[in-house]
């Protein structure tokens, strides 16, 4: 199958590239950006004409909800969302029941979602046994079953000693852990954040402390064993500070924060609002505004979707009681390019975000534009409005905070492995 | 909060008293006075609610709030049924919303909630068809609020007017719906010094920005109320690390004859019920002359009438 994508504005941050730009795409492979080979006879040609094409999104954060949560959402409804967002390339948290925590399961998750159109899968591993924060995984066995890092995701860790072996053994193999920061006891009993929101409605809070003081242990402990962390879902500015001074000192982390937390704030509760229970809480306006100027200094390495789809009777509940999560794979490049225009980011930087620099913290090929590479390639028209509506996403949870919200930007066509995954109608 | 009010500015539900408009607060407390006397008839009963159904839904347990949300439909001449649902169906894993549903089915007019999480009013209020009316009679730490409002009914029994005094609520403002609801009514009536008075660990973060001033000494917090109010302290607060002990809280947070003198010396002492004495409040101040607890409950009963009566669209007696 060759395809030619014509007269598209091709975004390729990776290689710098912004301009208009005829993409080939042959055998699965980028064949030539610009003019097209002598020899190369499309069989089907996608005028791109006002459209942008990148690179394939690169999602740090998706919960694919197989296996055990079926009743949320399964793997062919998600995969089939990521595609319709632009998603090439995800990575998948272990909090499933059972948790990724052995070689077979994840085996077994990549066997199925290789036999299913959409993205490529890349299984974060559990970090100990049925991630109950005591035992360490086989993390050498889990990597070579496929695992590209190993988290908690959202559960906890109570034992520093456990979380200093753990880094010290992965430093051993140079593997990753990726790791929320957010202390246990601080954050005990707590739906929002600590603040004068949660004192109007009477909700128990989670302090900007149990973000600061777990990234306290956690840059500690990195900089003296030299394991590899990353610092997933960052919420607080005092938290963002903390990670760049522990940067500029060379330590060796890197940060994402969900695309939600770049545009929301702890306001938006006021109405009870269950879709706005998420985790980390949605904090102050000025911890967004934080991460607003954090992602545009560079300080924060990548935004994901930390698509969390929620059975909707789980969000038709009094807030406190509600699951906390968003689903929102298909929301990472409308929210990311919301960012961008009401900052002033060139879209360049902007797609920088979600594509190259989530695939160097993921460690995998994609995320750009070069020939040679993979064809996994995103089509989307940048001015395009449309209405979120259970109706207009395909993932199986419709809980967003941005329900009957208007977005601009809408992917037309989603290319991976060459393969045209999702084309829009 | 729109939910509560129609377009035109009737109120629909009573969720919170946060967002209500002054000139709704001073027609409710109004017309409690209008129903002030229906108490006293031989005949304790007015036919403005006739006809009318009201499900007192508690989630959690409550004696005297539900007896009195029962009281006053019934003496506006309503249906009532009484669900403890602490107790019932959600034991058995129903859903809020199918209870809420079931009991529509049976042609409720107004539902009494109570629940332990906060904002479950404001979820059923949203879920329920538009004829249906819902009175938040207390969810989690957020609103509770028509003992708000009996409390300013109170205040102003008292004290005559808003506009020049001095209140302070003492104790656990953290875990307090009542607090909550106070402190809106307190501002919005235009009281010029609401003060809150406690430890840290049981003042709510930021609660500065909801218009109090914040004391941490008895001493310097009481000194020139007019209105003392005393909050419950549950013993559970002892557990979670919040308090060393009661006897400890009593000495410096208890309010003793000693304390009570340091304010006004007309300063009247409220206490949303039910009290601990030696606790919070030693009984010589309770029973005292200056207390006006027992009050508190009777006019309770007229506020919840009024509440009622102009939700379900009449007005006074």
């Amino acid at each position: 199958m060759k395809i030619l994508i014509k007269n598209g504005r091709v975004i390729d941050p990776m290689n710098a590239r912004d301009g208009v730009a005829d993409v080939c795409v042959a055998a699965g492979k980028i064949v030539a950006v610009g003019a097209a080979p002598a020899d190369f006879h499309a069989n089907r040609v996608i005028d791109a004409a006002g459209l942008v094409v990148c690179p394939g999104l690169v999602d740090l954060s998706v919960r694919l909800r197989e296996p055990g949560f079926e009743y949320k959402a399964t793997l062919e409804s998600e995969m089939l969302a990521a595609a319709a967002g632009g998603v090439t390339s995800l990575a998948c948290p272990p909090d499933t029941e059972p948790p990724l925590d052995e070689p077979g399961l994840v085996e077994m998750l990549k066997f199925r979602a290789r036999n299913l159109p959409g993205p490529r899968v890349y299984p974060i591993g559990a970090l100990t046994q049925k991630l109950d924060g005591k035992l360490l995984t086989e993390m050498a066995e889990l990597t070579e079953a496929g695992c590209r890092a190993f988290t908690q995701a959202d559960a906890p860790l109570t034992d520093t000693q456990v979380l200093l072996r753990a880094m010290e053994y992965a430093a051993t193999f140079g593997f990753s852990l990726w790791l929320r920061p957010q202390d246990v006891s601080l954050a005990r009993g707590g739906v929002a954040h600590d603040g004068a929101v949660a004192s109007r409605l009477g909700l128990p809070g989670i302090p900007t402390l149990a973000e600061t003081v777990a990234l306290a242990t956690i840059l500690q402990l990195a900089r003296e064993t030299g394991a590899r962390v990353h610092l997933a879902r960052l919420s607080t500015r005092e938290g963002i500070a903390m990670v760049r001074a522990a940067k500029a000192q060379g330590v060796a982390v890197s940060c994402d924060v969900a695309a939600t937390h770049a545009h929301l704030s702890e306001n938006d509760l006021l109405g009870f609002d269950s879709h706005c229970h998420l985790m980390p809480p949605l904090r102050t306006l000025r911890d967004r505004d934080a991460i607003r100027e954090a992602l545009r200094d560079g300080s924060i390495d990548a935004l994901c979707s930390d698509h969390t789809p929620v059975d909707e009777d789980e969000k038709q509940v009094p807030f406190g009681e509600s699951a906390p999560g968003a689903s929102g794979v298909e929301l990472l490049l409308p929210l990311t390019l919301k960012w961008a225009r009401e900052m002033g980011v060139p879209l360049l930087q902007a797609i920088d975000l979600i594509t190259w620099k989530p695939a160097q913290i993921l460690g995998v090929a994609g995320g750009h534009l070069s020939v040679g590479s993979c064809a996994d390639i995103c089509v989307f028209d940048a001015t395009a409005e449309w209405v979120v509506t259970p109706r207009t996403l395909a993932s199986q949870g419709a809980n967003t905070p941005f329900l009957d919200h208007a977005m601009q930007g809408r992917v037309r066509y989603t290319l991976i492995d060459g393969h045209l995954d999702f084309e829009a109608h | 909060m729109n939910l509560q009010l129609s377009a035109d500015g009737r109120l629909r539900h009573l969720l919170t008293l946060d967002g209500l408009p002054r000139a709704i607060l001073t027609q409710i407390l109004d017309n409690a006075e209008s129903f002030m006397d229906v108490g006293e008839r031989e005949v304790k009963k007015v036919p403005l609610l006739r006809g009318k159904s009201i499900f007192n839904l508690f989630f959690e347990p409550s004696t005297r709030t539900r007896t009195t949300f029962e009281i006053a439909a019934k003496r506006l001449s309503a249906d009532v049924v009484n669900l403890n649902i602490a107790t019932s169906s959600q034991t058995k894993g129903e859903a809020i919303l199918d209870t809420v549903d079931n009991l529509a089915a049976m042609n409720a007019d107004m539902f009494v909630v109570r629940h332990s999480q906060s904002g479950a009013a404001h979820f059923i209020a949203r879920h329920v068809a538009p004829h249906i009316s819902v009175v938040n009679a207390g969810d989690g730490r957020h609103a509770h609020p028509t003992q708000g409002l009996l409390d300013m009914f109170t205040i102003r029994r008292y004290k005559g007017a808003f506009h020049n005094l001095t209140v302070a609520i003492v104790g656990d403002v953290l875990h307090s719906r009542v607090a909550r609801s106070q402190i809106h009514a307190l501002t919005t009536l235009g009281v010029p010094e609401v003060r809150v008075i406690g430890p840290k660990t049981l003042l709510p973060v930021g609660v500065e920005q909801m218009g109090v001033k914040v004391f941490h000494s008895m001493e310097q917090g009481l000194a020139g109320c007019d209105v003392v109010i005393m909050l419950r302290l549950q013993n559970e607060r002892m557990k979670g690390a919040l308090l060393p002990s009661s006897q400890e809280y009593f000495k410096f947070f208890g309010l003793t004859p000693e304390k009570l003198a340091l304010a006004k010396p007309d300063a009247i002492v409220m206490h949303p019920g039910p009290m601990n004495r030696g606790v919070e409040i030693d009984s010589e101040v309770a029973d005292g002359p200056q207390s006006v607890i027992l009050p508190q409950v009777t006019y309770g009963i007229a506020v919840r009438m009024a509440v009622m009566a102009m939700l379900a669209g009449g007005a006074a007696a």
